[in-house]
C-alpha cells in the first residue's frame, strides 16, 4: 500500500502543476502590456485633422481618455466603429485616436463615410508610435489616467460588453472636458 | 517506353532545380555596413518574436509589424546599442514574451530551476531504488545460505 503512495502523490502534484499552467498561461491574442501603470510614451503625432495641430502624451493630460489604435485597413476596426460611436455619444470619455500605417485621404473618407468617435486622431504613416506603445494588432484599445497613465489595455474589437465591465468601472468621477 | 519517362524525369528535375532557385526573400531591410553589426542583426531577429504570427521570429515572418521592427532592430544596432538594450527596448514595449530565449531573472526562476530540481528527485529515487533492490538481493542470499539442507 505505502509504495504506491508516494508515486501517486507524486503524480498528483505533477497533474496540479500542470493543471495550473493550463489554465493560469496568457491568452495570447490578449497578451499582458508592460505598459499597464507606467506613464504614457512620449510621442508627437500631427492631427489627422489639422496638420499644424499635434497629438501628444500631453494630448492625454488632465482628464481620462481611451486611446484607440485602428487603421482603415483593418477589418476588426469597421466592426467596432459603430461601438465607439456609441462611446462618444455617452460623452463620458473623449477618443483619441492613432491612425497606424495608414493614408490620410483614406482615413478621411473613411471617418466621412463611418462617421467620426475621435476628438483628434495623431496619424502614425511609418508606425513607430504603435511600436512605442506596444501594438501588435489593431484595433487596441488603452484607458489613460487623467495623470497619463496607462490603466487598462484591450486587444481586438472594442464592445459594449468590454467598454462596461473593463473601462468604465475604472473610470472614476470621469467627465469630458468642455462637457 | 524507357526514353520517355527519362526524359519526363529530366524535366521534372530541371522543373524543381529551377523552383528551388526562387527563394522568397521576406527580410528587405538593407544590410548593415558591419559584418559584425550584420551578424548580432541576424542574431538578434532571429530570437525575437513577432508578436503577430507568435510562433515565428521577426527574420521570418512577412507581416508589416516584422518589418518594421527589423528597421528598429538595425536603427538601434547603428546607433551603438548593446543586444541587451535592444532586447531591454522590446520587453519594455512587448513584454517578456517577445523573446523566444526566457531571460534569467527571479520571475523565472523556476523555468530555469525545475530541470535540476527534477534531475536531484530523480538522482535520489533511483538510488533509494537501487539501494532497496541491492539490500533485497543480500537478504535472498542469507536466506539460501542459511537455508537447512534437505
Amino acid at each position: 500500500m505505502n509504495r504506491f503512495l508516494l508515486p501517486l502523490a507524486g503524480f498528483v502534484l505533477l497533474m496540479a502543476v500542470l493543471l495550473v499552467g493550463l489554465k493560469r498561461a496568457p491568452d495570447k491574442s490578449n497578451l499582458p502590456s508592460p505598459l499597464i501603470g507606467k506613464p504614457v510614451p512620449q510621442f508627437t503625432l500631427p492631427n489627422l485633422f489639422d496638420n499644424t495641430q499635434r497629438v501628444n502624451a500631453e494630448t492625454l493630460k488632465g482628464h481620462w481618455s481611451l486611446v484607440n489604435v485602428w487603421g482603415t485597413w483593418c477589418v476588426e476596426c469597421r466592426a467596432e466603429h459603430e461601438v465607439l460611436l456609441q462611446i462618444k455619444q455617452e460623452a463620458r470619455v473623449p477618443i483619441i485616436g492613432i491612425d497606424w500605417k495608414d493614408q490620410n485621404e483614406d482615413a478621411l473618407s473613411w471617418l466621412a463615410q463611418l462617421g467620426n468617435p475621435y476628438e483628434r486622431i495623431g496619424t502614425d504613416n511609418d508606425g513607430r508610435v504603435a511600436i512605442d506603445w506596444g501594438v501588435y494588432g489593431a484595433p487596441e484599445s488603452f484607458l489613460i489616467s487623467p495623470a497619463g497613465t496607462v490603466v487598462y489595455k484591450h486587444i481586438g474589437a472594442m464592445t459594449l460588453q468590454v467598454w462596461q465591465r473593463e473601462f468604465l468601472p475604472r473610470v472614476s468621477g470621469a467627465v469630458s472636458p468642455g462637457a | 517506353m524507357r526514353q520517355p519517362r527519362r526524359i519526363g524525369a529530366q524535366a521534372l528535375l530541371c522543373a524543381v532545380l529551377a523552383l528551388a532557385g526562387v527563394a522568397v526573400a521576406i527580410d528587405t531591410t538593407p544590410p548593415l555596413p558591419d559584418p559584425v553589426l550584420q551578424q548580432r542583426y541576424y542574431g538578434l531577429t532571429h530570437e525575437l518574436r513577432c508578436m503577430q504570427c507568435q510562433s515565428e521570429a521577426l527574420a521570418d515572418s512577412s507581416v508589416g509589424l516584422a518589418a518594421d521592427l527589423r528597421v528598429q532592430v538595425r536603427e538601434l544596432l547603428l546607433a551603438g546599442q548593446t543586444d541587451d538594450q535592444i532586447r531591454d527596448h522590446m520587453v519594455a514595449r512587448y513584454g517578456e514574451f517577445i523573446l523566444f530565449r526566457p531571460r534569467m531573472i527571479w520571475r523565472n526562476a523556476w523555468l530555469w530551476g525545475a530541470p535540476a530540481v527534477l534531475m536531484a528527485i530523480g538522482v535520489v529515487v533511483g538510488w533509494r531504488i537501487l539501494r532497496n533492490r541491492a539490500r533485497l538481493a543480500d537478504a535472498d542470499e542469507s536466506r539460501l545460505d542459511d537455508s537447512p539442507d534437505p
